[in-house]
């Protein structure tokens, strides 16, 4: 194994069971839960609805008879994703694909990704705009929490060191090469955990919502204001495709993290709140 | 030179591996049929309704535009030619003879011509229309408010829903909607009869439609032929206040 970049600091002898910190506190995991189902519900309903009319704009209005950005499409034969001049063949995951039952399908977003499985836009709405109460409940509960219940003071605010540039370019490079905190530095967020997590709660998530409060008429005539900061209805519309699917990424990411850094102790402290530290590296020794 | 078209034979393959997730996704579907969980998800749609309501101001107008913005093409959909005899009768002679029937509790029913409701003070808007599948169309609408057909009729103060009855018919019953009297008696509810300083073409709902602009498309009425006052949505079509909340469960409350 490589040399250590840093010198390890002196460590006391290993102890014989491993070091436990209390690292999620209850709020944290009530919502951590309930949002991994409510994402995967409102992602899922919201492709069901996309599948209404797969075709994205910019502006205040848009229609079939209007350009359209995205366009998720068939042929006769093919289906195809169209983004701007790039268009994608895409046969047999998006515009034509086949169902369960085998049967061909001209839809944008197939079956095994939507609520319900086959077209049904009304379904889809009644659960994405249940679940779109759960989510903003939830998330203005958790955001005052985070911001006054010391959560943003003791786990998420990025303190000035780790500012710098030589630091989150360190960090990087300990990511890519798979190098995770040990002992007591995993106790604490690094400097991209805590840029992402606060960029999920106080970025990603209030746009999704404030985006999907765009594309309400009602909504629209009591805070219309709303409109001119999206830039249009079918602008938010677009908006709110584009930043769910960074959520997917924040997912798929985070999944991959808890994968590597060691996904039984991840998920259990995720559970009760304990979490135990990983030994320090014998690097050197 | 092949272009990558997936070949018949492995998109049946596919299918094939897809056929293992059947139970997965019956399961699924399962869930979303079964009566608990829809009486539960329902009530989203109270919510949002409940808290519109609170909310927002009843007489808040929706954003009105400039004919820079007006959509080029004004797109149509659901009926987009009422079937029959009569209705082609009617749009034959320019709707000369179109009547709508003004009952329910009101005080004086009424049965008002296309002259009749031209001759009443107009409103001119533009606005931007929704439709729930997720496109929006920006068009000019004239007509006159609805609160002033209800002020005329002398609505009773035991109305609670305005019924709006439809020439279309779809499958096996006539088109129809309704609304609660905040948005009957709205500043830009108005039966329109212009769309874009022209007669509203057949497609967009002529000789009158209803503009109900805080609110969905499906909530918008075409060929309205009759406008009815009443108590309780019990017993008008299957209850539910509408065509498609009748007959797919699309909410009643389309506000958002």
């Amino acid at each position: 194994m490589a040399q250590a970049e840093t010198p390890v600091a002196p460590s006391a002898p290993a102890p014989l069971a491993p070091v436990r910190v209390y690292r999620h506190r209850l709020p944290t995991r009530i919502w951590h839960w309930v949002n991994a189902v409510t994402l995967l519900i409102l992602l899922m309903s919201g492709l069901m609805i996309f599948n209404a009319h797969p075709r994205l704009y910019w502006g205040e209005y848009g229609a079939n008879n209007d350009p359209a950005w995205l366009v998720i499409g068939s042929t006769p034969d093919t289906g195809y994703l169209r983004i701007g001049s790039l268009r994608l063949e895409t046969t047999g995951v998006l515009g034509r694909w086949t169902n369960a039952e085998g049967v061909e399908k001209t839809r944008a977003f197939p079956g095994w990704a939507t609520i319900p499985t086959s077209y049904n836009l009304a379904d889809g709405r009644r659960w994405h705009l249940f679940f779109a109460w759960v989510l903003s409940i939830g998330l203005a509960l958790f955001m005052l929490w985070t911001a006054f219940g010391g959560h943003l003071k003791k786990d998420l605010h990025v303190r000035r060191a780790q500012w710098s540039p030589r630091h989150i370019w360190h960090d990087i490079k300990q990511h890519a090469r798979l190098r995770f905190p040990k002992g007591e530095a995993a106790a604490r967020y690094n400097i991209l955990q805590k840029l992402s997590y606060i960029g999920v709660i106080f970025v990603l998530l209030p746009l999704m919502v404030a985006t999907g409060l765009t594309m309400s008429p009602g909504i629209n005539a009591g805070a219309p204001w709303l409109l001119d900061v999206f830039g249009g209805r079918q602008s938010a519309r677009s908006i709110h495709f584009i930043v769910a699917w960074a959520l997917v990424v924040f997912f798929f990411v985070h999944i991959a993290m808890v994968l590597l850094a060691g996904p039984v102790n991840e998920i259990r402290s995720m559970v009760s709140g304990w979490f135990r530290l990983p030994p320090e590296r014998k690097d050197g020794a | 030179m092949s272009e990558f078209v997936m070949p018949r034979r492995q998109l049946i393959a596919r299918a094939g591996g897809l056929a293992a997730t059947l139970p997965l996704l019956s399961a699924c579907d399962a869930i979303n049929d079964a009566p608990a969980v829809r009486k539960i998800l329902s009530m989203g749609e109270e919510m949002n309704r409940a808290s519109h309501r609170a909310l927002i101001d009843r007489d808040a107008l929706a954003r009105e535009f400039t004919r820079a913005d007006l959509s080029l093409i004004f797109r149509a959909n659901g009926t987009r030619l009422p079937a029959g005899a009569a209705y082609a009768a009617h749009a034959a002679g320019g709707f000369a003879d179109w009547r709508v029937a003004v009952t329910g509790l009101v005080a004086r029913p009424l049965s008002l011509s296309l002259a009749d409701i031209r001759s009443m003070p107009q409103r001119t808007q533009i606005t931007r229309h929704d439709c729930v599948e997720g496109w929006s169309a920006i068009g000019q609408w004239t007509g006159v408010q609805l609160s002033r057909i209800l002020t005329a009729a002398g609505v009773k103060d035991s109305a609670r829903y305005i019924v709006f009855r439809c020439a279309d018919r779809i499958g096996d019953a006539l088109y129809y909607e309704s609304c609660d009297m905040v948005d009957a008696r709205h500043p830009q509810t108005i039966m329109a009869w212009a769309l874009n300083d022209a007669v509203v073409p057949i497609a967009n709902g002529a000789p009158l439609r209803l503009r109900i602009e805080r609110q969905l498309g499906y909530k918008h009425a075409k060929y309205v032929t009759g406008i009815e006052a009443v108590a309780s949505l019990d017993g008008i079509g299957a209850g539910k206040g509408g065509y498609w909340e009748d007959r797919i469960d699309y909410e009643w409350y389309a506000g958002i």
